[in-house]
């Protein structure tokens, strides 16, 4: 027998390919799956796998963003309403002006915190129109009376205020504008269209599901139902197709990664369409897609103009000015869940921000014709 | 070492001088090409044998038209990331090939509305019908028994039904499963979805049944062989007839586990059946989905299998169209 061992090639190769393959699969599990522990809580009946999925460590991860800032300091009424006190007040006029003033300084560190007051106002002139975003201010402080007066069906007692959308930014975080059509953007000539999915729909959880659900959604009234709950039966009177489906099923997936909650947050997953075995939240949901609808086609789809004419921000934006306010199509950037909610179930974790600001309650819904507004 | 005797690698490859060619060919079949040879990696595998193979006009023909597809739903992938090799390896599982949008019917619509999804669709028909055929006359050729045909055209079924069948029955070709690894799935979930819920359809309770079954008898069947052949238990069909201490151990060990044993040659039926019933079944499953019934959780109420639970809130949830309507 020779000491000498022989290469032995089938050896080499099998080992060099177990030791790929346990790199691989070490890859694969530290890259997909969640370091325990998980905490489930019972949302339905037993059986129905009906709970809520949380891992501590993540929620403490994302504590801070649902963080409200610091309580602007109350004030002694003055006992003159700022219409008396100041020029060109339109939508505040009935606020007394020490609390118009208390407004004015929560408004600037919750939308434009950097940029301070110049963000909206001429400094020569603070009556002034000529800043685009205070006219952009003077209708989102109408629509968020509209949304905590009208909108109680979603928002509840607990309301809005803008810093539930704005956090510190000129600009949302979390907005969004139509998609391109696809032969504009990917397809070419006689190669085939993709119904507007099967690329990586980071509106959808990264799935291959329809990449912009909210045009035809939050945006437009498409119709959202697709299974038949009224019959078992197939006698014709439900002409949704599969590719429908999948549409509705992108947007199921925008509110599951806008409220950070799974299917069963609001469905029986035994059935999806039914509503008997549905939970509370799913009706609070359904007046959300109302509401989210209202808000883009009332409040920010005719404000348009004033960001397509300035698609940078005012003249005193700084760094604000990187900030995108225009979609590839040159529509506005629009609300969805996501705009509020940034993953929690109830934004700001359900704190009653509103409460502290009653000068919110005291917007003047009076219509302003809206281009009368912009001039 | 105790793992020597579990015998679940192969360590042993057995074959002669020279790679066997085969029987001879009736008159009228092609020649094979190659006369084969020994790879000792494949060995570890299976045979250690590689070809001569038969290819023959069906097998071309299959090939060809196998291709034409693969190469029609490449190309439409690769075209839809802008013809960028970088992003078509990145995002090669979320691309596909669209069938039609539903509002064509089943119209021929233009090639990038679907047409291109419907000529795949035909060239892929195509290639598996032909392969088909080629293993039916391999079969014939070899006197064997078609018993491989048809489990292959259970399998062919099931695709017909989701690809052709099902869409011709509810008029759109929209109906049918795009070419494309994500978009499939999430085609299988909509689907699911759109239709109340499939795990409610009966014939696709049966399918996984046979399904779960197939790879329930599989792994039983495999280590019972295994287990028994260090007394010669892979010679299998030998023992039909002359069953030896192989057999009789395997069969004594089931007999003692569960009280019955298939035989060597039953428990071939049984996994036959098993494999042909999943897709068969399945098939069924599909296709009365949207033709007959529109909702399964609804069919499962009505037939009174689907379990019912308390409302989730004391009074229940309504639906807030109906509660505006009110």
């Amino acid at each position: 027998m020779s000491k000498k061992k022989d290469f032995d090639l089938v050896s080499t190769v099998g080992w060099t390919a177990i030791a790929v393959l346990g790199v691989a699969a070490a890859f694969f599990l530290a890259s997909t799956f969640e370091r325990p522990p998980v905490t489930a809580i019972q949302w339905g009946n037993r059986g129905t796998a009906m709970e809520l999925v949380y891992n501590p460590r993540t929620v403490a991860r994302e504590l801070p963003r649902h963080a409200v800032p610091p309580k602007e300091e109350e004030v002694d009424k003055s006992g003159i309403p700022s219409r008396e006190a100041y020029q060109n007040v339109q939508v505040l006029g009935d606020l007394d002006s020490a609390e118009f003033l208390r407004l004015m300084n929560a408004i600037t560190a919750w939308v434009s915190p950097q940029q301070g007051c110049t963000y909206c106002h001429n400094p020569e002139n603070l009556a002034e129109d000529s800043v685009y975003t205070k006219i952009v201010t003077r209708k989102m402080l109408q629509m968020t009376r509209v949304i905590n007066d009208s909108w109680q069906a979603h928002v509840g007692q607990t309301g809005v205020t803008c810093w539930t959308c704005h956090r510190g930014q000129p600009v949302p975080a979390y907005v969004w504008a139509t998609d391109p059509p696809q032969a504009q953007r990917r397809t070419r000539g006689l190669m085939n269209t993709a119904a507007g999915q099967n690329t990586v729909s980071t509106a959808a959880g990264l799935s291959s599901l329809p990449t912009d659900p909210f045009t035809p959604f939050l945006l437009e009234d498409k119709q959202i139902r697709v299974t038949t709950t009224w019959t078992p039966m197939s006698v014709g009177d439900n002409r949704m197709s599969i590719k429908q489906t999948e549409w509705t099923y992108a947007l199921m997936f925008h509110f599951s990664a806008a409220t950070g909650a799974n299917c069963t947050f609001c469905h029986n997953s035994q059935n999806f369409g039914k509503w008997e075995g549905s939970t509370p939240q799913r009706v609070t949901a359904w007046h959300g897609i109302a509401m989210v609808r209202a808000i883009n086609n009332d409040w920010i789809v005719p404000l348009t103009p004033l960001w397509q004419e300035n698609p940078k921000g005012p003249p005193e934006a700084g760094a604000a000015a990187a900030l995108v306010r225009l979609g590839p199509m040159g529509d506005a950037m629009k609300v969805n869940c996501l705009t509020c909610h940034q993953g929690a179930h109830r934004p700001l974790l359900g704190a009653r921000m509103l409460a502290d600001y009653p000068e919110l309650n005291a917007v003047s819904l009076s219509p302003i014709p809206l281009r009368a507004a912009m001039r | 070492m105790p793992l020597e005797y579990q015998n679940i690698f192969t360590r042993v490859q057995v074959h002669g001088p020279a790679p066997n060619p085969g029987v001879p060919l009736p008159a009228g079949d092609e020649a094979r090409i190659g006369k084969g040879t020994f790879v000792h990696l494949l060995g570890r595998f299976g045979e250690a044998q590689l070809g001569p193979i038969y290819l023959g006009r069906l097998g071309l023909l299959s090939i060809v038209c196998g291709l034409i597809a693969i190469v029609i739903i490449g190309l439409n992938m690769w075209a839809s990331v802008n013809w960028d090799p970088i992003q078509f390896v990145r995002q090669f599982f979320w691309l596909a090939l669209e069938p039609p949008p539903p509002h064509y019917g089943l119209r021929i619509p233009p090639l990038q509305d679907g047409g291109w999804w419907l000529m795949a669709g035909f060239f892929l028909t195509a290639s598996i019908l032909l392969w088909w055929l080629r293993t039916y006359r391999r079969a014939r050729a070899l006197g064997l028994g078609t018993h491989v045909a048809w489990a292959f055209a259970s399998a062919i079924w099931l695709y017909l039904v989701l690809g052709f069948i099902r869409p011709v029955l509810m008029g759109s070709w929209g109906e049918a499963v795009p070419f494309g690894i994500f978009p499939h799935l999430d085609w299988t979930a909509a689907f699911s979805i759109r239709y109340g819920n499939l795990f409610y359809n009966p014939f696709h309770a049966l399918s996984i049944v046979f399904l779960y079954g197939s790879t329930l008898l599989f792994a039983m069947h495999g280590a019972t062989v295994l287990a028994v052949s260090r007394y010669g238990g892979e010679r299998e069909l030998d023992q039909t007839i002359d069953r030896g201490t192989a057999y009789e151990r395997a069969a004594l060990f089931w007999r003692w586990c569960m009280g019955f044993n298939a035989t060597s040659e039953s428990i071939h039926r049984w996994a036959w059946w098993f494999a042909v019933l999943t897709p068969l079944t399945g098939g069924i499953g599909i296709l009365l989905t949207g033709t007959v019934v529109d909702n399964w959780y609804l069919w499962a109420v009505k037939h009174g299998f689907a379990p019912m639970y308390d409302p989730v809130v004391p009074g229940g949830v309504v639906d807030p169209l109906l509660a505006a309507g009110r």
